[in-house]
């Protein structure tokens, strides 16, 4: 114990004498720590971003939109046929066990007007339990009923983003809008779910009954006025989403009449399968990040190592008399060592002040989540010294075998 | 066991590139414990690398060495490394302090090598600086000392772990005649009160007339090795013989 303590006092006075050149030499390591440190707050905060985007979705959530239509041989891509139907949506909970609800959507946009103020968006007609399959709760009044889809009544529930722009601080509960000019109440506000995966405010919407949209606002786009632009579907579970998409998929092939050699004329996605692929994308760009952060904690250490040979040979005197009066091949090497540690355990610090100042910065400049994590910080400063004493090894284990009558003749 | 040292034919020879060197050949010699010996001769005479083979510093090419009944030759570096911190004291010409520490912090610097010593570390380099007549300088850096009082602090440190042998290697070589017989002055003192066996290298006649034997060196062999009786020399009561000395 006596030993650590005065090899570090040693290794401390050493390093303070070339205070410069201890500092210049602690950069490498510095910079490196700070890197692994942001670019795994970048990547975690991306991870962490996504995860909650899933669970503001919800993780049980399947879509079917209308699409891969074939027509004389010509396959149009998604979208471009309108085959799903309002009774499929009705079908699907009643025949497939595995599905718990299915909520039929037609999309459209226009402009809302409350007295001076106007605001587009998108419009979503829909029905009761659109809710609960995308996970919405209301913050003021109360949902539509399925007694206004039935009677195409003229109302609608608000997300945060037009409720805010159109009414500010008024109470819009039981106010009256126009929606392309027609005039609607708004009975509720939903609670606020942010950004979608895409990018879009997922707040920025307003839902009515699918009756009332097809008639009065959106309008039919098809000649089968059955016709809905999306179905979206809740599993029972998280565990049963495959089991689900297959129900669904056997049921919609079965009710559209298609032949066993004909492709769906419909797509089925989850929210998971398009999450996965962008955290696969997100993790490789953390992987590629972290490997450049690697590289710099290495050209680190061989700073470390040049100095340090560079430090063996100006105290070889030193060494030679410390050998005379009875160092072993051990104390000199921990004596050097330790210095090596020191200066690379000192600059993983002070790079994990920097990485965690940069995340903070990157966070406000660039609008991106970060998350500074226990586990970087560190596996930051195992690595450090990790490096100290890799690159510290070959400079102190050449001063511990330096001939003693050499180095006492050194100049 | 009346001898402390006992060489048998050793034999060093340096080689640099073709040309060899028999620094030396065939010496053969015994130091009796608590003598006080002066090895003598030419620079390149062999005597500086006799110095360093009997300090366990070199290991000579052939021949033996026994250091306290101790067979040398046959020992690895760390063997030597826990001899030199047991046994043998060292004191250069140059000095060879470290000029980043303090004076005390010099004296203590062979205790950190020295295994199982509980002694406190403060109090023994305080007894060793007094022992040399530094009392008050503990806090000095070695900048701020005479190359005299450097000496001492390089003496001290060689006394620290209560070596039989102390080693000086032209002690004197640095310093002017007066501070010389000083540090000669306590090299006896040393040698009478504390019976610590003292070699001395040294190309000076009056260096050597300090020492009750000396050994003269040329081209790797003893060519002269000759006794004077204790008290022979005049000036041995230097300045210091009269200074109290501590136990």
């Amino acid at each position: 114990m006596r030993h650590l303590i005065s090899s570090m006092r040693i290794a401390f006075r050493a390093l303070e004498v070339n205070k410069l050149r201890s500092a210049l030499t602690m950069l490498g390591i510095v910079i490196g720590v700070a890197a692994v440190i942001a670019t795994a707050a970048i990547g975690s905060g991306a991870k962490q971003r996504i995860q909650q985007q899933i669970a503001s979705i919800g993780s049980n959530t399947i879509i079917v939109i209308p699409g891969s239509l074939t027509s004389s041989g010509l396959r149009l891509g998604t979208g471009n046929a309108i085959t799903l139907s309002e009774s499929d949506a009705r079908e699907l909970p009643l025949q497939c066990p595995d599905i718990a609800l299915a909520v039929p959507v037609v999309r459209g946009s226009g402009q809302i007007v409350y007295g001076n103020s106007n605001w587009a968006t998108l419009l979503f007609g829909t029905t009761p339990d659109y809710l609960e399959v995308r996970d919405f709760s209301l913050v003021e009044g109360s949902p539509f009923s399925q007694q206004d889809v039935v009677s195409g009544n003229k109302v609608a529930l608000l997300g945060k983003t037009v409720a805010a722009n159109l009414f500010g601080e008024i109470d819009p509960i039981g106010q009256s809008i126009r929606i392309k000019n027609v005039p609607f109440t708004v009975v509720g506000v939903l609670a606020p779910k942010g950004q979608s995966p895409t990018g879009q405010d997922q707040d920025d919407v307003v839902l009515m009954p699918i009756s009332t949209g097809k008639r009065k606002v959106i309008g039919v786009k098809s000649a089968n006025a059955d016709a809905v632009d999306a179905i979206m579907m809740q599993a029972k579970s998280g565990e049963r989403i495959q089991a689900a998409q297959e129900e669904a998929r056997a049921l919609l092939r079965q009710r559209h009449h298609l032949a066993p050699a004909e492709d769906d004329d419909f797509s089925i996605r989850n929210m998971t399968d398009i999450f996965a692929a962008q955290e696969a994308s997100s993790r490789i760009m953390s992987i590629m990040l972290a490997a450049v952060a690697s590289i710099s904690l290495v050209v680190g250490g061989i700073g470390i190592m040049n100095i340090m040979l560079v430090s063996v040979r100006e105290r070889t005197r030193e060494i030679g008399l410390r050998q005379a009066v009875g160092a072993r091949t051990r104390d000199i090497l921990a004596q050097f060592l330790v210095e090596a540690v020191i200066l690379s355990s000192a600059g993983g610090c002070a790079g994990i002040v920097l990485g965690v100042a940069a995340s903070i910065i990157i966070s406000r400049l660039a609008n991106w989540n970060t998350v500074v994590s226990a586990g970087a910080v560190v596996l930051a400063v195992f690595f450090s010294a990790l490096v100290g004493i890799g690159f510290g090894y070959y400079p102190a284990r050449k001063a511990a075998y330096l001939d003693p009558i050499e180095a006492l003749r050194s100049e | 066991m009346p001898e402390i040292m006992k060489t048998s034919r050793l034999t060093k020879i340096y080689r640099l590139g073709e040309v060899t060197v028999n620094a030396l050949q065939d010496v053969t010699l015994t130091i009796e414990r608590g003598s006080f010996v002066a090895i003598m001769g030419a620079s390149g005479s062999g005597k500086s690398t006799l110095m360093n083979i009997l300090g366990c510093l070199d290991r000579p090419t052939s021949g033996r060495y026994w250091l306290d009944g101790i067979a040398v030759e046959g020992l690895d570096r760390d063997q030597l490394a826990e001899i030199r911190s047991q046994k043998i004291g060292f004191v250069f010409q140059n000095f060879n302090l470290l000029p980043r520490m303090s004076a005390i912090e010099n004296v203590q610097l062979p205790l950190l090598y020295r295994s199982g010593d509980t002694r406190d570390a403060d109090e023994a380099g305080r007894n060793m600086l007094g022992l040399v007549g530094l009392v008050g300088r503990e806090r000095s850096l070695p900048t701020q000392l005479s190359g005299g009082q450097q000496q001492r602090i390089a003496i001290a440190r060689a006394l620290i772990n209560e070596p039989q042998i102390l080693l000086a290697d032209e002690p004197t070589g640095q310093l002017d005649s007066h501070t010389g017989a000083e540090i000669m002055g306590i090299f006896q003192r040393l040698n009478r009160t504390r019976a610590i066996t003292v070699l001395v290298v040294t190309h000076a006649e009056e260096v050597a007339r300090y020492a009750s034997r000396t050994i003269t060196f040329r081209d790797g062999r003893i060519v002269e090795d000759s006794l004077r009786p204790p008290g022979a020399h005049a000036d041995a009561e230097g300045p210091f013989a009269s200074t109290e000395v501590s136990p």
